[in-house]
């Protein structure tokens, strides 16, 4: 599995790396998290509003910070 | 795909009530502080505290302790309900309504959605990208990034908390045909050119998630809450000092000094020349603004100020820097502040 974070840099794009590192902590993964702060590239993911999330190349959530529940969630469901 | 299990939303009156309850008491409490706020610091300054009504230091006290919980408490307000109602947009929406317009019309429409969408500076480079790379025009898309900081919510609460309705109506009117006009003009100059060409060779992969669907209202009076609390906590420093130099100002400054010495022709272009390179907020620029127009500044003139510091910034302006070249960005602050110039001419005339 593949883990990236999208964002610039703002407040929320770390929360939402705090999230998602405590998610992969609860299910016990081994993987790394990637960020994602280059712009273009981030525009490239078809995303405009940062933080998003992004699990094996796909885009799962944008302009939010979801909870950590909401990332096991989504993780467990892969 | 990403749908959690829907937590039950059944629309029970218990849960209704535990829901809207504080958020009516929030608004009862706001009411209450809002109307005794100058009464309350009436007696603080001028009884409790012992300081002289009209002399220079009572009333820069004064000023000061009234203004700060004045705009802290309209701010607070203010943002609550302007997220909750933006929370039904988002730069996704806007891309596809203004998708396929030409110039003129989706000049006005990126104006006026400028206003109403939720946008933080921060994603300035990724919005015109996507917005570039979908096929919206060059002259649209620096309409939607000019209108979006100069009529901003702040700016209008603000605005009519300290001037009134008639103000502020020509304030917003003016920021949206300026952005409009901007980024027609910006459009016919034909200034591709002077975009990074690795803008429009961005392919866009992946679907679109639009972040304003699939909220429930506890979202967004959550997001509404920590709007507050972000907003506060990025603006307070601006608005202290923003105040304490409006509250020397009004203590200090004679009474009609401006009028006196800063009513020729060059006010409005100084103070638009002086207002690009300031980086404030409008949280920070609107308290010296009144302190200014208290004075006796023109109206125009005060405006044209505020507008040039809201709508150029300069970290902004760096951001940009990463997808449009130097001309460009030197071409946009010329026009944007040839148009504020303009509007600052025209108000003093009409006011």
């Amino acid at each position: 599995m593949d883990i990236k974070i999208l964002g610039t840099g703002c407040v929320k794009c770390n929360h939402l790396e705090a999230a998602t590192r405590a998610a992969v902590t609860e299910l016990g993964l081994a993987i790394e998290i990637e960020k994602v702060t280059d712009p273009g590239e981030i525009a490239s993911w078809g995303v405009m509003s940062t933080p998003a999330l992004v699990i094996d190349d796909e885009v799962v959530s944008a302009g939010k910070v979801l909870s950590t529940p909401d990332i096991v969630q989504l993780l467990a469901a892969r | 795909m990403s749908a959690s299990p829907a937590p039950t939303r059944l629309p029970s009156a218990k849960s209704a009530t535990r829901r809207w309850a504080p958020v009516g008491a929030a608004a009862v409490i706001w009411w209450s502080l809002y109307h005794w706020n100058r009464p309350f610091w009436n007696w603080v300054v001028f009884d409790a505290a012992g300081f002289d009504e009209g002399t220079r230091l009572g009333e820069s006290v004064h000023f000061f302790f009234y203004d700060v919980t004045k705009i802290a408490l309209l701010l607070t307000g203010v943002i609550y309900v302007v997220t909750i109602l933006r929370s039904f947009m988002s730069v996704e929406r806007t891309r596809a309504l203004l998708g396929g317009r030409r110039q003129g019309a989706g000049n006005v429409a990126a104006a006026g959605l400028g206003v109403v969408t939720p946008f933080c500076s921060c994603s300035a480079v990724p919005v015109f990208i996507g917005f570039v790379a979908a096929g919206v025009p060059l002259g649209v898309t620096l309409s939607f990034l000019i209108a979006s900081p100069m009529v901003n919510e702040v700016a209008i609460v603000l605005l009519f908390g300290l001037f009134g309705w008639k103000i502020t109506a020509l304030y917003i009117g003016f920021g949206l045909v300026i952005a409009t006009v901007a980024g027609i003009v910006l459009g016919r100059l034909n200034l591709e050119r002077w975009v990074e060409p690795f803008v429009f060779e961005t392919r866009l992969r992946g679907k679109v998630i639009d972040p304003s669907q699939g909220l429930s209202w506890d979202d967004r009076l959550q997001m509404a809450r920590e709007e507050v609390v972000a907003i506060i906590r990025k603006v307070w420093p601006y608005l202290l000092v923003g105040i304490g130099i409006g509250a020397v100002i009004h203590g200090w400054a004679p009474e009609d000094w401006f009028a006196d010495h800063a009513t020729g022709w060059w006010g409005v272009p100084l103070a638009t020349v002086i207002g690009v390179p300031l980086y404030s907020n409008a949280a920070g620029v609107l308290p010296l603004v009144e302190a200014l127009h208290d004075k006796g500044l023109p109206m125009g003139t005060v405006l044209a100020f505020m507008m040039s510091v809201v709508a150029l910034s300069l970290p902004e302006m760096i951001l940009l820097r990463r997808v449009l070249k130097p001309q460009l960005i030197a071409t946009y602050i010329g026009v944007v502040a040839v148009g504020i110039m303009l509007a600052g001419f025209l108000f003093n005339a009409v006011v």
